[in-house]
């Protein structure tokens, strides 16, 4: 809830919040003009760990930058991976196999799901809750063991090539995946609703704060659980169809409050989404090779731009390629999702309780190395 | 479909279409016209682009667009440039999206001069476009007029260089 504001302009203070701090989950400064408890104006800081992946993706060729990618948004790094593997087949007309697609869509949805239970852990400690922090951490555990069986890897996975995979899945990982999602099926109405989401000090906490509607959204460009949380259902999946996501089956889960509540709701049923995508897409796993005959050597895709946009896990991400005829992208825009939903941070936070504000940013769900890139 | 027709439309009236054309003979003699887009609305190839609509603009098109799309629904993407350092040129690249059920995106082309390049900001019609502005001047060191706090977003707060300039020498 937000209290009109009635302040000194002698009687203010600057709090500095970050870069070292652990609300901030990262390198985030913000800069706050209080009033007592009150947040006069929020102002986030950024670039504390920019590399400049964009510079390095024009100087080297297309499959150089293919390891750049998960290191962006390192918790949920395959729907990266995929957007620029995307990105460059569209360019290049490059055609994927249909078994490919199915397990490029399986693996990301793992990794959907490994990036909310993060968050999920994450955000109830922010709240002063450590307990779930445990019980997500060990779901999550069965995903990373999953993916690493497949990838190779545990966090930056790069497993997506062009115009297929790094390497086919084997019967241990499909059974693996069943494994995992009868558990976390059976986990889910105990140890998330039950403890967490049926918490009345939860509710409290979140319900009716960080009001940001359909109209604020839009004006910052806004995406992903945050712009679902504001009743508006749109999702890249859906309006966008890409990969193999229109043979499936799935809904997008958006609730119309606005606050943080809906925005911890969006998330809590994505995940029984991404868990129905899953099972339907390993029920109906095609046989059939996982890389394209043809790919080249050196890709060189026609003059041009291009405009690839794939659903994160924390909303849209865009990659702009502008070739040129040569080896690598003349230029690489990223578009992180963050960025975006970030960037509304000042205005929500005006008036606020500074303890709400924290509950509030982690409602967003940041990963300050796919903001600052 | 019936989305991207009106959008077409609705840009085609801020945006007036320019063509050059050239005329070359080939070996019989034939003369042949080709024509090139310098300024207009073109329906473009989804599958291919990743968009529905291409604008090519100038500067004065840059505000009344974000205007016309801030009212029809649209909102800002990205806000990029490309540094053309063969034509002595920089591009800006505004990337609009809409949030409904009639998917329609556009991108919004606009050539620049490369010495001191300057376009009108959009900042105070799509808030959303404030940081993709001051990251794109921190790249490219592209001034966007009326631009509330050009300060280096991404890169350090003394940063007086701009490392995506084709002839940045770290």
């Amino acid at each position: 809830m937000t209290v009109p504001i009635r302040y000194r302009e002698d009687e203010t203070f600057v709090l500095n919040l970050g870069p070292q701090h652990p609300a901030t989950h990262g390198v985030l400064r913000v800069k706050l003009t209080m009033d007592g408890e009150y947040i006069v104006k929020a102002e986030p800081v950024l670039g504390y760990i920019h590399r400049m992946h964009e510079k390095m993706a024009e100087s080297g060729s297309f499959g150089q930058f293919l390891p750049n990618t998960p290191r962006m948004d390192y918790l949920g790094a395959l729907s990266y991976n995929h957007g620029y593997v995307m990105a460059v087949e569209q360019a290049a007309g490059i055609e994927v196999p249909e078994r490919a697609e199915y397990i490029r869509v399986i693996t990301v949805e793992l990794n959907r799901l490994s990036s909310h239970l993060l968050w999920f852990g994450a955000f109830v400690l922010d709240l002063g809750g450590f307990t779930p922090l445990l019980y997500a951490f060990d779901d999550r555990e069965k995903v990373l063991d999953l993916l690493e069986m497949v990838t190779g890897s545990r966090l930056t996975y790069c497993y997506f090539r062009f115009g297929g995979l790094y390497n086919d899945i084997e019967d241990d990982f499909v059974t693996g995946c069943r494994e995992f999602i009868a558990r976390l099926r059976s986990r889910m109405p105990t140890h998330y609703r039950d403890l967490v989401t049926g918490n009345i000090i939860l509710q409290k906490r979140l319900k009716d704060i960080g009001i940001i509607d359909a109209d604020m959204c839009a004006r910052y460009g806004a995406t992903g659980p945050v712009l679902r949380g504001a009743g508006v259902e749109y999702d890249v999946r859906k309006n966008h169809p890409y990969s193999a996501y229109p043979e499936f089956d799935f809904d997008i889960p958006y609730f119309p409050q606005c606050d943080s509540w809906a925005r911890y709701l969006v998330r809590m049923e994505e995940m029984e989404q991404s868990m129905r995508i899953i099972e339907q897409a390993l029920d109906k796993l095609p046989d059939g090779p996982v890389n394209a005959a043809k790919v080249p050597k050196i890709i060189k895709p026609d003059d041009g731009t291009y405009y690839t946009a794939v659903e994160a896990a924390r909303g849209t991400f865009g990659i702009r390629m502008v070739c040129d005829g040569g080896k690598g992208p003349y230029r690489l825009k990223l578009r992180s999702p963050t960025f975006s939903n970030l960037s509304l941070f000042g205005e929500v936070a005006e008036g606020m309780l500074l303890a709400d504000a924290l509950a509030v940013m982690g409602s967003l769900d940041l990963v300050i190395p796919e903001i600052d890139r | 479909m019936a989305r991207i027709e009106s959008t077409e439309q609705l840009l085609a009236q801020i945006v007036a279409r320019e063509v050059t054309v050239s005329e070359t003979k080939d070996k019989e003699g034939e003369v042949k016209k080709t024509e090139t887009l310098v300024q207009g609305v073109s329906t473009v190839d989804y599958a291919k682009a990743g968009v529905n609509l291409d604008v090519l603009a100038s500067t004065e098109h840059v505000v009344p667009i974000a205007e016309a799309m801030a009212e029809n629904g649209f909102f800002v993407e990205a806000v990029t440039g490309v540094d053309w350092i063969k034509d002595d040129q920089m591009e800006v690249i505004y990337d609009y999206n809409r949030m409904d059920k009639e998917p329609c995106r556009v991108a919004v082309r606009v050539r620049i001069a490369r010495s001191a390049p300057a376009i009108p900001t959009i900042s105070s019609i799509h808030p959303g476009a404030n940081w993709h502005e001051r990251e794109t001047h921190d790249f490219f060191g592209i001034k966007f007029q009326g631009h509330p706090d050009l300060s280096p977003i991404l890169l350090p707060e003394d940063a007086d260089f701009h490392p995506l300039l084709k002839d940045f020498k770290p």
